[in-house]
């Protein structure tokens, strides 16, 4: 995407194509280095992916997707519950994170006055937020639920406040980069049509740089979807036997029943942990892929 | 070129329109239609060792009432007491009486509470069968478990104890049993255990490691214990008052000290009258007791603590 990593690749692959004319050994080693590390990373993941699925075969059973978690009949219990939980979850928290996100990186980039310094104090402080532990998120959100006036907070909304937080930063950030894409050709030639910043940013620079801001979204979200920590802070219960009915209904996730069975000392139910797993590892590589297919789909080229 | 620039002003147009829809949607979860069985909410959070009974009620209680809808945490004792006494759940889940200063809080914020116990938690610490080791001292049990123990020899405990290597078998650091030895029989203030034995989530890799291994020992659940006496061996402890053997009477009558402590639900007694279905979820979990500890492998109350806590059940009744 970025002319940084374009140029990388062009040169990695005139060196291993052999078409490059530097093939001093230094050059062939760092090659080697680089083949070695991406050898690594991917046999760990594979391995790590392997072994789940093995561990979970028995239970890749429809009753995994329908049934509630069971205590009583550990060998037919399901994550119905974590399931819905969290696909409403990702619902709401894309409502809240989108618009805040979009509107916030557009400032930034069309309106800002970069020289101010309190805009380069927020520039600064983004960088910082996406790197904050992800269970600040949660305690963030308690606090924003009680000025709220709410006394429960284990509910759809709560869990929805604090992943909406925790990916703002990256929502903000790829937009940004996105925005930025968009060359500046385009606003000059509309705003010598005489159209006002406002217009050329809401009629030509936001709907040329949807695709890069639904990727980067997308991407936000599969994040979002395998956090455990912060919905445990915000209070999520552990175990819920009914669907959610609604912004306030209690809910519980996926990742936190997976991380509650898995050190379950029941065989049965860490099997289904592991199949869990799978559903989850599926559910965010859909999401990657809807990330890929809106990029390639609707990506421009100037 | 006008079409395109139509098409491009409704994406982002189309995103505000769902944020403003998303404003009007959502809203009414609480009222359910009044039926003829009992519906409505009940919040349960607390003692991760409660936990699989208090979800072990839930589940049966769901297949009678479905319209009864609860939700069951796992905070801990100190987390589900904290909420509790902010009056966010109902009942809370402890595997330990509630501390004065808890109390206080509660007291502070008005809300009266029943505690009904519901089951007896137990530790058994068992050996090899052909180990000539009977009975352990308190004091043993934290030099030879302790967070800084290089005990590696039977001897080094009491020179009367066999010349025999120590092989040692113990739950994993995510197990509640493990957090219950470190954090209440050995009391280190690191809350651990040593950590160079063999660890495993599932009790009956310790039943068979134990049983297996010359001059081995280990703990886990009483009932896991009770299941297998044929293979293992279980030690007697002294907390003080002489040698007490393992069993359902003395981890009761509080005799087998400090392996066995009271399991406990803590009831918000004006939740109980005004809700129908945290009196529903209570009745409920206390009719069915027996068979709700066996669920999460705890010793079942004796007659005499069983008409105790009904007693108490029926004294929240206001």
């Amino acid at each position: 995407m970025s002319v940084a990593t374009t140029t990388a690749r062009e040169v990695t692959r005139a060196i291993s194509s052999g078409r490059s004319k530097d093939k001093n050994v230094g050059s062939l080693v760092f090659l080697g280095a680089l083949w070695f590390s991406l050898f690594f990373g991917v046999m760990v993941l594979l391995v790590l992916i392997v072994d789940t699925a093995v561990k979970g075969a028995p239970r890749f059973d429809s009753e995994l997707l329908t049934n509630y978690g069971s205590i009583v009949r550990p060998e037919s219990t399901g994550f119905r519950a974590g399931i819905l939980g969290s696909l409403w979850l990702m619902l709401f928290t894309a409502l809240f994170a989108v618009p805040l996100g979009i509107a916030a990186a557009l400032y930034l980039e069309e309106f800002a006055d970069k020289e101010r310094w309190w805009n380069r104090l927020i520039e600064v402080n983004l960088q910082n937020l996406a790197a904050v532990p992800a269970i600040v998120y949660g305690l963030l959100a308690v606090a924003v639920m009680a000025l709220m006036g709410f006394n429960t907070t284990g509910i759809v909304l709560g869990g929805a406040i604090a992943l909406a937080l925790l990916i703002l930063p990256v929502i903000i950030i790829t937009t940004r980069e996105a925005v930025r894409a968009v060359p500046q050709d385009i606003r000059q030639g509309s705003l010598a049509l005489g159209a006002t910043v406002w217009q050329t940013t809401w009629r030509q620079t936001l709907p040329s740089a949807i695709p890069g801001i639904a990727t980067g979204t997308i991407l936000g979200l599969s994040r979002a979807i395998g956090e455990a920590a912060p919905l445990v802070v915000v209070g999520l219960a552990g175990s819920v036997l009914f669907d959610p009915t609604g912004v306030m209904s209690e809910i519980t996730a996926l990742p936190m029943q997976i991380y509650s069975l898995t050190s379950n000392s029941q065989e049965d139910l860490r099997t289904a942990a592991s199949a869990a797993i799978i559903v989850l590892l599926i559910m965010i590589l859909g999401l990657n892929a809807l990330a890929i297919f809106i990029r390639n789909k609707f990506q421009k080229t100037w | 070129m006008n079409r395109t620039s139509v098409r491009r002003a409704l994406v982002p147009g189309m995103a505000v329109l769902a944020l403003a829809l998303s404003a009007c949607g959502g809203g009414d979860a609480g009222s359910d239609g009044g039926g003829d069985s009992v519906s409505g909410k009940v919040a349960v959070d607390g003692s991760s060792t409660v936990y699989p009974m208090s979800v072990a009620a839930q589940e049966l209680l769901a297949e009678e009432s479905p319209k009864v809808k609860v939700t069951v945490g796992e905070s801990g004792t100190g987390g589900g007491f904290e909420a509790f006494c902010a009056d966010k759940t109902d009942i809370s889940d402890a595997s330990r009486p509630i501390k004065d200063e808890e109390a206080a809080i509660c007291e502070e914020a008005g809300i009266e509470y029943t505690e009904l116990q519901v089951a007896t938690d137990a530790l058994t610490m068992v050996v090899n069968k052909d180990l000539d080791v009977d009975c352990l001292t308190v004091d043993q049990i934290i030099k030879l478990w302790g967070p800084d123990s290089k005990v590696k020899n039977w001897k080094e405990l009491d020179p009367s104890f066999p010349d025999q290597e120590i092989k040692l078998f113990g739950p994993g650091t995510d197990s509640g049993t493990y957090d219950y030895m470190a954090a209440d029989v050995i009391g280190a203030e690191s809350e651990t255990t040593r950590s160079d034995y063999e660890s495993s989530e599932d009790d009956n890799v310790l039943v068979q490691g134990v049983g297996g291994t010359e001059g081995a020992t280990g703990y886990f659940g009483y009932t896991y214990y009770e299941e297998n006496t044929d293979t293992l061996k279980a030690l007697a402890i002294d907390s003080g008052d002489g040698c007490v053997e393992p069993s359902a009477e003395t981890a009761q009558d509080g005799s087998y000290t400090p392996l066995a402590r009271p399991l406990f639900v803590y009831v918000n007694n004006a939740k109980y009258n005004d809700n129908k279905a945290v009196a529903a979820y209570v009745d409920f979990y206390i009719e069915n007791l027996s068979d709700i500890a066996e669920v999460g492998k705890f010793i079942p109350l004796s007659d005499e603590l069983y008409s105790e806590t009904q007693t108490a059940l029926e004294g929240i009744k206001g």
